[in-house]
């Protein structure tokens, strides 16, 4: 969230969209009532279903699965047709007036520099014109027929209306009516929140879903505003937390790189990581890289780290290519994967295509699950009728399975969806043997580093050198590491109180930068438990820690205009009076330089301070957002350009495409999705929420049920192209089928929830179903868009 | 715990008043507001944590609601229904749980002393020591919420969290209610909440709101606000709940007689038992241990 | 049932009240109206550990955290101090007592054979002395050194892990620093997907 939960009730116009913040993020959806209550604020829900957000919404439009970037090109298309732009704003803190270079170009549904042999784009021409000193050209009047708004507009002009409907099947009224309630905020003094979540990620396009949106907030003047911003909610409880600790395969703790092979010594991955400003005046932010980066490897290599060696940079490990969980599931099947540590993550209920991943596993020499609860996984070679049939005997993966304490039983911090790190207390030990995670790799690492110091072995220097000087090294403490992430003065052990004095010298250690000032010489800011609002807009600064700096709304420049007015005087977050800076936040921008000055760097982590309307060379298939059909799709063509069906830069192994099904076979697009009384798999295993909802069904609409001559309650089997299930059917009037490009479309709704291990009636895993397939970013698999049969089925 | 500022009780007659002397208690009550409810269970799940109630694990029934109705390990349900209403659609939720009527016709349907009573919060509460298992109160009531227990068949239902009021904490449905569609203070104050949410939904242009205290049980402890409240069926509820004039005779005329008429069966007992002596039963002891 | 055992029946049920008057009830009881059950536990304040909006808990122990007593939680309802959550709890949240004294709870290591059905418990310093021999023998032998252009990459691709996104930063940076050091570079976690 650029914004945070409490912030939801400053908001006029809650969309929730590619989510369900009433199902999965029920206390959050707590702030969206108070806003219709207190705030008048109107609630718009777009799904493909109507559910427990809809129930409750102002607005309600449904859409097909995998439609969304229709539906806003549509809306951006309508925004510039109506005028409801602002442009104030827009040509402020965007990109919209940069120049982009002559060779960019796109044409029915490619950006220049496609290969169709890779499957790939070279991103060259996706750039601005760049003037002799290498700063980005820039038409304030925004006339240049090659500024970025006048690339948008001519991009988004072939979305009309009835192109859009089209495609995404929404009730044309439906749909014009949410454009006029989302326009309607382009005012200064009117502000829209977006509330999204998996339902954007899930798509071979989702990373664009979600750029769709944050374009329209740009339009919009909704960035850096009280109640506006781009508000993904998050999953886990500390998904955000890990993600921040770079436990993704090419990060580093602070969003730092781990090293690619481009970067062939340290200094090569700074120049690779410290980008050049791209406007005269810039602070770009990431100028500071190298400082965080080597005071990351001082708390990574501790003394061993010196400037002599780099600071360890050799020891870290370079990628060649991405090796994404998806990727790296295929070379298991491969067989180039011995051995694997899972933590804390079902894979077997949980990654597409189950059968793909049973076979995985069982080519692994060795597996270590280290989980608190009894998960699949761990028994993936257990034969369990109808639910896992594999041939026990001959799987010859050793399996280890380690239990863990869970959040109770433990003190430390996790980071919520807002940014903020809240620190926790133990209530409980851990049940019988089990032992925190860090003490598990404590206790196998110093097995390791015994091993190395006796035999030697593959680059034993990295394993002697792994810091871990911590009081009790079998078991280091929850603060000692906080400390330490925090960052600290090596020579003198001060613990540091801003990013601000790290320095490239080796002279300080921060294991993430952006939690410098989490613990300082103050204390624990994480444990501060005073939930004052002085402001009355939910800013509670005494609560907890919001990395970065405690800023709890970023892009906080861009609450005021070019000359530091608030846009709207009731949402004052940032204003510039008698000559400086105040406001209810920390500022997000650097607070000594002028409104003028400043509002050239309102997003001073980009290169060239304005936020991206198109996003340059950074996204894989494009620098604006195009439909692409999912790679399953119902209807076979894509109305913008039938030559170009579904996103052409995906990734996709040769197996799974063959594993591909087409409409013929599978007519009805099946989507999952998580019910309120469940998390993923975790909550099968608590008999409260068992007896709140005891058994896995799907939903359909009594259309299709009637053609099927399927009642409500009856078994049914849904299959696709990898395999099937055996469920129960809701039918309900909640789906309801779509007209899509001239054809009747069902969809299939799959909740997710669904085991053997658990205290709920045992039922097949629905990534039985589930394409292995994922976003041409992120890689995250296509659960919300595939294709599915629907049949009635005896009872199991 | 039962002397607690008990107004009313179950199977007591006027030879024994309840007692008077405490009467400056508030009456409080909660308050559900269907309109911005979400049917999350929260309050369902809440419930049966605090008061360590396990049902068994059901299987699905054609609906999100689980388990279909309350039972004695069921107390609070969240009912799920969907409405075509005008052209459109709801999806209607409806906090299940005891509504604490003014007029309880569980406790005046009730055979036993003292095993339901009235607080002088206005709450409705059962002691299941004292409960003998009749089920009365299960057919008695117009909303069907005692249940009676298939493991001891005492009969159960919503405290209003008792335990926790009584310690001055709200009930834990109305803590946890994540959306605030479920509000808890004085009887009072919840009907002046209503009435000013009523009027914004007017102003929203939904012009059919209104609030649910049905006067046919005297009004209750629950209050609801629904979205239109001339069909209270479309949320499950009943239209015109009334305590059923059976209970009112049983509860002020027949129960008196009953009791008159069980000590007199008595005295003709003793009187038996002296003039005749004991009567032995001895037809099935040849089977005593084998059934066994 | 007959006559003589519905009376068998009603004795029992006499001895039972009986019993259970002198302290010494066998079986479960169900009384109505009962007494606050938290007046004096310990209280421990924490969050959530299922989505991202990180509600307040108040986890209820049974003793006072005095030296003789083994913790064990007993109650969990929201904490009214919290800005976001101010006291509420989903369904989710109010059932986490049935997640941490779930009966699936792992308790002990365990190990599985090749090809065998069933798990066997081992020690944790057997879980750890095998593991890391796994570890070492597979690092040893398939630790790329160079790449084809001689920069030294130093990775281990044999091997790789999967990390938790429920875990606290503190575990989830002790697990970086165990990934990394030891030269893993297929490290992913739930953010993937």
């Amino acid at each position: 969230m650029t914004n945070h939960w409490i912030d939801i009730k400053n908001a006029d116009v809650v969309v929730v969209m590619g989510g369900n913040a009433a199902e999965n993020h029920p206390v959050g959806f707590s702030w969206v009532t108070e806003a219709m209550q207190h705030n008048n604020a109107k609630l718009v829900v777009v799904d493909p279903r109507f559910n427990r957000s809809a129930a409750v919404a102002d607005y309600y439009a449904n859409l097909r699965s995998g439609s969304d970037i229709a539906f806003f090109l549509g809306l951006i298309r309508y925004l510039i047709d109506t005028n409801q732009v602002n442009y104030d704003y827009v040509k402020t803190f965007t990109n919209a007036s940069f120049i982009v270079r002559e060779d960019y170009g796109y044409e029915d549904g490619l950006f220049t520099g496609y290969d169709p042999k890779t499957g790939s784009y070279d991103k060259e021409s996706w750039f601005y014109e760049l003037d002799d000193q290498g700063y980005a050209m820039v038409d304030e009047s925004l006339e240049h027929p090659r500024c970025v708004w006048n690339l948008l507009k001519q991009h988004v002009d072939r979305y009309t209306i009835d192109k859009v409907v089209n495609i995404t099947g929404t009730p044309k009224a439906q749909y014009e009516q949410v454009c006029q309630v989302i326009g309607a905020t382009h005012a200064n003094n009117k502000v829209a929140t977006f509330l999204y979540a998996l339902g954007w990620t899930q798509h071979t396009k989702g990373a664009q879903n979600i750029r769709s949106m944050a374009m329209v907030q740009l339009i919009l003047g909704n960035m850096g505003m009280l109640g506006g911003g781009v508000n993904a909610l998050r999953g886990h409880s500390n998904i955000q937390g890990i993600t921040d600790m770079g436990l993704l395969c090419q990060n580093l703790p602070g969003y730092l790189k781990l090293p690619s092979d481009k970067d062939v010594d340290l200094q090569a991955h700074f120049e690779h990581h410290a980008p050049k400003p791209l406007r005269p005046g810039q602070t770009n932010y990431w100028q500071n890289y190298p400082k965080f980066f080597v005071s990351l490897m001082k708390s990574f290599w501790g003394e061993a780290a010196t400037p002599e060696n780099n600071f360890g940079y050799e020891w870290m490990p370079k990628w060649d290519m991405q090796y994404d969980v998806l990727r790296y599931f295929e070379m298991m099947k491969q067989g180039k994967v011995n051995g694997y540590i899972v933590q804390g993550f079902n894979v077997l209920s949980s990654l597409p295509n189950k059968a793909k991943i049973n076979e995985a596993l069982a080519k692994l020499k060795f597996l270590v699950v280290v989980d608190p609860l009894a998960v699949e996984t761990a028994t993936f070679w257990r034969n369990k009728k109808l639910f896992n049939e594999v041939d026990t005997a001959n799987i010859m993966t050793e399996v280890f399975r380690l239990p863990t304490g869970c959040f109770a039983e433990e003190e430390g911090t996790i980071v919520n969806s807002g940014r903020w790190m809240q620190w926790h207390w133990k209530g409980a030990n851990s049940p019988k043997e089990a032992k925190a995670d860090g003490e598990i790799w404590a206790g196998i690492l110093a097995e390791l580093k015994r091993l190395y110091a006796e035999e030697g072995g593959a680059l034993p220097e990295a394993v002697a050198a792994l810091d871990w000087q911590y009081v009790n090294p079998a078991n280091p403490t929850a603060e000692e590491v906080a400390k330490q992430l925090n960052g600290q003065d090596v020579a003198t052990g001060r613990q540091l109180s801003s990013f601000g004095e790290l320095k490239a010298d080796g002279s300080t250690a921060c294991g993430c930068w952006i939690y410098t000032g989490s613990w300082t010489e103050q204390g624990n800011m994480m444990a501060r438990r005073d939930n004052a609002d002085p402001s009355g807009k939910g800013i509670t600064p005494g609560w907890s820690f919001a990395w970065p700096a405690n800023r709890r709304i970023l892009y906080n420049r861009a609450s005021a205009d070019v000359n530091g007015n608030p846009w709207d005087k009731d949402r004052t977050l940032m204003e510039w009076t008698d000559g400086k800076w105040t406001g209810i936040d920390v500022p997000d921008f650097n607070s000594k330089l002028d409104p003028q000055a400043s509002a050239k760097t309102g997003f001073l982590m980009q290169p060239e301070g304005h936020a991206r309307l198109f996003a340059n060379r950074l996204m894989a298939e494009g620098p604006f957002p195009e439909h692409y059909e999912p790679m399953e799709s119902p209807i076979g063509t894509n109305p913008m350009h039938p030559e170009v069906i579904t996103n052409p830069a995906v990734r996709i192994f040769a197996d799974d495409k063959a594993q591909l099904g087409d409409f013929e076979d599978f007519p009805y697009v099946g989507t999952s999705y998580h019910l309120t009384e469940h998390f993923n798999n975790w909550t099968t295993h608590s008999r409260l929420n068992a007896i709140a909802q005891p058994q896995h069904f799907i939903e359909m609409d009594e259309v299709l049920a009637k053609q099927k001559g399927i009642a409500n309650g009856d078994w049914v089997k849904v299959s696709s192209k990898r395999n099937y299930i055996v469920t129960k059917a809701l039918v309900t009037k909640r789906l309801q089928p779509y007209v899509v490009n001239g054809k009747t479309l069902h969809t299939i709704g799959i909740p997710l929830h669904a085991n053997y291990e658990g205290l709920t009636r045992e039922a097949y895993e629905i990534n039985s179903l589930t394409p292995y397939v994922g976003d041409a970013n992120t890689q995250t698999p296509e659960y919300k868009a595939f294709l599915v049969n629907i049949e009635k089925a005896e009872a199991i | 715990m039962s002397a607690r500022d008990i107004i009313l009780r179950s199977g007591t007659s006027e030879l024994t008043p309840p007692a008077q002397a405490r009467h400056a208690v508030d009456k409080v009550a909660k308050l559900f507001d269907a309109t911005l409810c979400t049917g999350c269970k929260g309050c369902q799940v809440a419930c049966s944590e605090w008061n360590d109630l396990r049902a068994e694990v059901g299987t699905f029934q054609g609906s999100y609601q689980n388990p279909m109705d309350l039972s004695s390990e069921c107390w609070t349900l969240m009912q799920f229904h969907e409405v075509m209403d005008d052209n459109k659609f709801h999806w209607n939720f409806t906090h299940t749980a005891c509504m604490h009527c003014d007029e309880p016709s569980c406790l005046m349907a009730c055979s036993t002393e003292g095993a339901i009573f009235q607080r002088a919060d206005g709450t409705v509460d059962f002691d299941a020591d004292k409960c003998i298992g009749c089920g009365y109160c299960t057919t008695a009531c117009p909303f069907s919420v005692p249940k009676l227990s298939p493991k001891d068949h005492k009969a159960y239902k919503c405290t209003m969290c008792s335990d926790r009021l009584a310690a001055g904490l709200e009930p834990s449905c109305v803590k946890t209610c994540v959306t605030g569609a479920l509000k808890f203070g004085t009887r009072e104050d919840m009907l002046f909440l209503a009435e000013q949410r009523v009027a914004q939904l007017h102003a929203n242009g939904k012009t059919k709101a209104g609030i649910y205290n049905p006067a046919g049980v005297g009004g209750t402890g629950m209050i609801m606000i629904f979205e239109d409240i001339t069909n209270p069926e479309a949320y499950g509820m009943p239209k015109d709940p009334v305590v059923s004039k059976p209970n009112t005779l049983k509860q002020d005329w027949l129960k008196p007689l009953g009791t008159a008429g069980i000590i007199g069966m008595a005295g003709l007992a003793l009187v038996h038992r002296i003039a005749v002596g004991r009567n032995r039963v001895q037809e099935d002891e040849q089977n005593n241990g084998s059934e066994e | 049932m007959n006559r003589r055992q519905f009376f068998k029946l009603c004795a029992g049920g006499v001895a039972t009240s009986a019993i259970a008057g002198l302290g010494l009830m066998p079986t479960l009881a169900f009384a109505a109206p009962r007494e606050f059950k938290l007046i004096r536990a310990k209280e421990t304040r924490n969050n959530c550990c299922y989505c991202s909006v990180g509600c307040g808990l108040l986890m209820y122990s049974r003793g006072d955290v005095s030296k003789n007593v083994e913790p064990s939680l007993f109650h969990i309802e929201g904490d009214a101090d919290h800005p976001v959550s101010r006291g509420a709890l989903c369904p989710k949240g109010a059932g986490l007592l049935d997640f941490v004294n779930s009966p699936n709870r792992l308790q002990y290591p365990e190990y599985r054979a090749p090809g065998a059905a069933t798990w066997q418990r081992i020690s944790w310093q057997e879980a750890f002395t095998r593991i890391a021999r796994l570890m070492k023998d597979d690092r040893d032998q398939n630790m790329i050194k160079t790449n084809a252009a001689g920069t030294p990459v130093n990775r281990w691709m044999t091997t790789g892990m999967l990390t938790a996104s429920a875990q606290s930063n503190e575990a989830g940076f002790l697990t970086q620093k165990f990934a990394r050091g030891l030269g893993l570079v297929a490290v992913d976690t739930q953010a993937r997907i």
